[in-house]
């Protein structure tokens, strides 16, 4: 069937309760029951938790043939933890894996080699690249994989459509018995935000750290009665790839005058005003617009009430200066903010769940005014695509990206018309991953246009001599400048479904059919 | 603002900056062996880019080269707006180049005419011979830059902030031109990260009496634009003056006080020419 | 024209395309490698194969390695490696056998 955003579900998906996607609040008001894990009762006092190896960890958990584990993306690509949890498995001769990643990236490309195997013959994430990408693309997976957003993430888990066997939680520090922290230790990661939900959900949690710690590791991240084992490694991960150098600010003109119209749009809105709230993605023109807000606040005498998501510098220095009240931490991307959650009293860590859960009594994002995002494609239906490459290979990950979406009073994805020879706004995108409704504000190298829908942006953008453009004309220059593209071939084949935060189909990826002439 | 005409990553959208100018470069940005794939280059980029309403200006290699006829040739039949004469120094210098746009567009089929022509001066006698490269081809002539790399090597000075290197050659360049009657253009200012410096540089400029100037990344426009552009005082005081000095030669006075300041007609084309600037740059919004 | 020597024009750069033309019998040959394949494969070979109709050139052994380059840079490339190729350096039909 068609779904809302005109997609077209196959029927055989939408058996046993699966329903396609019908807009942004389908579920709001239906109520659910929780479904908790089973769980261990450690009635008789013992000491530590602390088993000797990994391998030892994963048989005491009863790992079997066909079950389900989890790991979260806090260490991104400096991360040891998943492949050196995955080799046990398969040397275990443990099969039927299903992965329910927060993120997987290039550094498990060695998982790509487990999925051909068939030790690995499920995924769920939210992000997923590198070699992983092209063996789901290419069919390798057994079942379809499930792209999810962080939100949509946490909501699968606690209304049981995913049963989580094994947890296993990489800590950069833990005690014996497994109060764990995203701070201190070698590979300081500020916060464990997505593994929250995986301690409180799955039947075993294993804590996987290189620093073992006094007891009691207060206050915890992830709490020791919902840990039944601790293995300590000698590396969990690259520290300089887990916390970056901060990014240079970017010097590209482009980059540069992309920021500076998002700023423009931002202060011509009737939310900047004092104490609004703010998200940036982490991409070029994302990060510098932040340079270009901070002289509005002042002109204005306003300041930024919070800042959430994924953290960077420029928030820090926000934070740092007193623009802006407070952070709430989802994710640290670089030294800078993971320093600052670590030592600003005011830069608070939070869950998924607060930050992005749709089916918790109100998230974070709902009260969000701004955020300002990045998009592989964009169509004229303002649906965005952050997940399929331009020759339809799975290369990228939803994230936080819808749930902000959804939650903002302002929308705004900025991205350059066309990158290369891509055309970044297009007649329909290869996969939505972010509803197209969501959306209220696109500003390219190009011009600025506004959603149809948001007549009172239209206006007030209007009022403040923004100029504006319409989807359609950019969407005209783009292939103009590139010349129309051949359509993408799939074969039949689905590889990965695209899930809505609330659970529904969003749309799918099917297996890529090489080029021939 | 110049660019490469041999990078296609950046001939295909530099109009996105807003530049009154680009300048598809043959010359310097060029390397000796891949001359002629900038030719090809520039002419399919001339030919198919909408550039928005950019002027498009070709720096074509000297003419003690052997490109600059092929140049000429590339950039008439792509339909450039104008050619940019490097280390030009003499009326004959212009007037072989004239020679040579007017064979192109009787090739080509352009008007005879049609494109126009301006000139860099980067050595003494260039500069020395300012007034008669200004006037040797009346119908073309935008008018004349200053190049301060290969000046001021042959000057046998570098670089002062201050510009007091450069005074000399500016000053004789801007009396030229306005002598002849055609616009004068500052020489780029190379150090991307020294913002105080350029916009310094670029303030000295519009007191000198430059028209414009020469640069070389779109960091750089804003500036210029900026300092250029008449303000909103300037263009009040100039309204005033036009309107003070029209009421009172109706009443048959020629020198008055306007804000406490001696005014006559003299004052009135320097007003007039400060509306038409602001009308120019899309700020003027009086009704003169 | 005829191709006499192997030649090359372009780069590896992001938005170019490097263009190999070497003399070949009977026909043209032509390899494409493209980051943009699988959406502008068949508009790279048809504009590579136009050009070179339009320079008369009936025997070439063509490669195109393609980082996203314009339909005019990838004319202006082709352009100049098989005048490259054939020994011209003046008086280019522009307008006439050369155009957009």
């Amino acid at each position: 069937m068609i779904n809302a955003v005109n997609r077209a579900i196959p029927d055989s998906l939408l058996k046993g309760g699966r329903r396609a996607f019908s807009g942004s609040n389908a579920r709001d008001g239906q109520t659910f029951e929780k479904k908790g894990p089973r769980v261990r009762i450690c009635e008789k006092p013992f000491e530590s938790k602390v088993l000797p190896s990994i391998r030892e960890a994963v048989v005491r958990c009863g790992l079997a043939d066909g079950m389900t584990v989890s790991f979260h993306h806090h260490f991104r690509n400096g991360d040891f933890v998943v492949n050196l949890v995955m080799k046990e498995i398969a040397e275990l001769g443990i099969r039927d894996i299903t992965i329910a990643a927060s993120s997987v990236g290039d550094a498990h490309d060695p998982v790509a080699a487990y999925i051909e195997e068939g030790v690995v013959t499920g995924l769920q994430t939210s992000g997923i690249r590198g070699k992983i990408g092209e063996a789901v693309s290419h069919g390798k997976l057994k079942t379809p994989a499930i792209l999810r957003s962080h939100g949509g993430r946490v909501r699968t888990i606690e209304e049981g459509e995913v049963h989580i066997d094994v947890a296993f939680i990489g800590a950069p520090t833990s005690d014996c018995y497994g109060n764990a922290r995203g701070k201190g230790g070698k590979s300081d990661c500020g916060v464990l935000s997505y593994a929250m939900v995986d301690a409180e959900y799955a039947d075993k949690v294993v804590v996987i750290t290189d620093a073992l710690v006094d007891f009691p590791n207060f206050p915890p991240s992830i709490q020791a009665v919902n840990v039944d084992y601790v293995v300590v490694v000698d590396s969990i991960g690259d520290p300089r790839k887990i916390a970056s150098a901060a990014a240079r600010m970017s010097q590209d003109p482009r980059d540069l005058l992309m920021a500076e119209s998002c700023a423009r749009v931002m202060a011509a809105t009737p939310y900047f005003r004092d104490g609004f709230s703010f998200q940036t993605g982490a991409g070029g023109p994302s990060l510098a617009a932040n340079r270009f807000i901070e002289p509005l606040l002042i002109e204005r005498g306003i300041k930024i009430k919070w800042i959430i998501g994924g953290i960077t510098q420029p928030a820090v220095d926000l934070l740092d200066k007193g623009l802006v009240e407070m952070i709430v931490d989802a994710q640290d991307f670089d030294v800078p903010s993971v320093r600052s959650v670590n030592s600003h009293p005011r830069h608070f860590e939070i869950s998924t769940s607060q930050y992005a859960n749709p089916a918790n009594r109100g998230a974070f994002v709902n009260k969000l005014d701004f955020v300002i995002l990045a998009a592989l494609e964009i169509d004229t239906d303002f649906n965005v695509n952050v997940i399929t490459g331009s020759d339809g290979v799975l290369r990228g990950a939803p994230g936080g990206h819808p749930d902000a979406s959804a939650g903002a009073k302002c929308t705004i994805i900025v991205t350059p018309l066309v990158r290369g020879r891509m055309a970044t706004v297009c007649e329909s995108v290869v996969t939505v991953t972010t509803p197209g409704e969501c959306v209220d504000v696109l500003v390219t190298d190009y011009g600025v246009a506004v959603n149809p829908r948001r007549q009172d942006l239209i206006d007030c953008l209007g009022a403040a001599g923004v100029e504006l453009t319409t989807i359609g004309a950019l969407k005209e220059q783009a292939y103009e400048i590139v010349g129309r593209p051949d359509p993408l071939e799939f074969e039949e084949r689905i590889v990965a479904v695209m899930e809505a935060r609330d659970g529904s189909i969003l749309d799918v990826v099917r297996q890529i059919r090489p080029f021939a002439f | 603002m110049f660019l490469s005409a041999q990078r296609p990553a950046l001939i295909k959208d530099a109009y996105i900056y807003r530049p009154d100018t680009l300048m598809l470069d043959l010359e310097d940005a060029v390397a000796e062996n891949q001359k002629d794939a900038a030719r090809f280059s520039l002419y399919h980029a001339l030919k198919t880019v909408d550039y928005r309403g950019c002027e498009r200006m070709v720096r074509i290699n000297a003419l003690d080269t052997e490109h600059w006829r092929e140049d000429i040739r590339a950039s008439v039949a792509g339909g450039a707006d104008a050619i940019r004469i490097p280390k030009c120094e003499s009326a004959g210098d212009v007037l072989t180049v004239v020679s040579a746009l007017e064979a192109a567009e009787a090739e080509f089929g352009r008007g005879i005419g049609g494109t126009l022509i301006a000139c860099a001066l980067e050595s003494p006698k260039g500069i020395l011979n300012a007034y008669e490269i200004c006037v040797a081809c009346p119908g073309r002539m935008i008018g004349v830059a200053i190049s301060g790399g290969d000046y001021r090597s042959a000057m046998q000075t570098s670089y002062v902030p201050g510009g007091i290197e450069m005074l000399g050659g500016r000053a004789h360049m801007i009396i030229a031109a306005r002598a002849a009657g055609v616009q004068c253009f500052d020489t780029v200012f190379t150090d991307l990260e020294d913002m105080e410096g350029f916009r310094a540089e670029v303030i000295q400029n519009r007191q000198m009496g430059f028209d414009g100037k020469s640069i070389i990344s779109p960091k750089q426009i804003a500036v210029v634009h900026e300092i250029f552009t008449p303000g909103e005082r300037e263009i009040r005081r100039a309204e005033k003056i036009v309107r003070a000095v029209r009421e009172q030669a109706a009443r048959g006075v020629g020198v008055f006080t306007v804000d406490g300041k001696m005014i006559d007609i003299a004052f009135v084309p320097g007003a007039e020419r400060v509306i038409a600037l602001a009308k120019a740059s899309g700020v003027y919004k009086g009704d003169l | 024209m005829n191709i006499l020597k192997p030649a090359m024009a372009g780069t590896l750069e992001s938005s170019d395309a490097q263009i190999t033309v070497e003399p070949a019998e009977g026909g043209v040959e032509l390899h494409i490698s493209s980051s943009v394949l699988s959406q502008y494969g068949r508009q790279i070979r048809a504009v590579v194969l136009d050009t070179l109709a339009r320079l008369g050139v009936e025997g070439a052994f063509v490669t195109v390695v393609d980082k996203g380059a314009l339909d005019c840079t990838l004319r202006a490339r082709v352009e100049c490696a098989v005048f490259r190729a054939c020994g011209v350096e003046a008086d280019y039909p522009w307008g006439g056998a050369i155009r957009p």
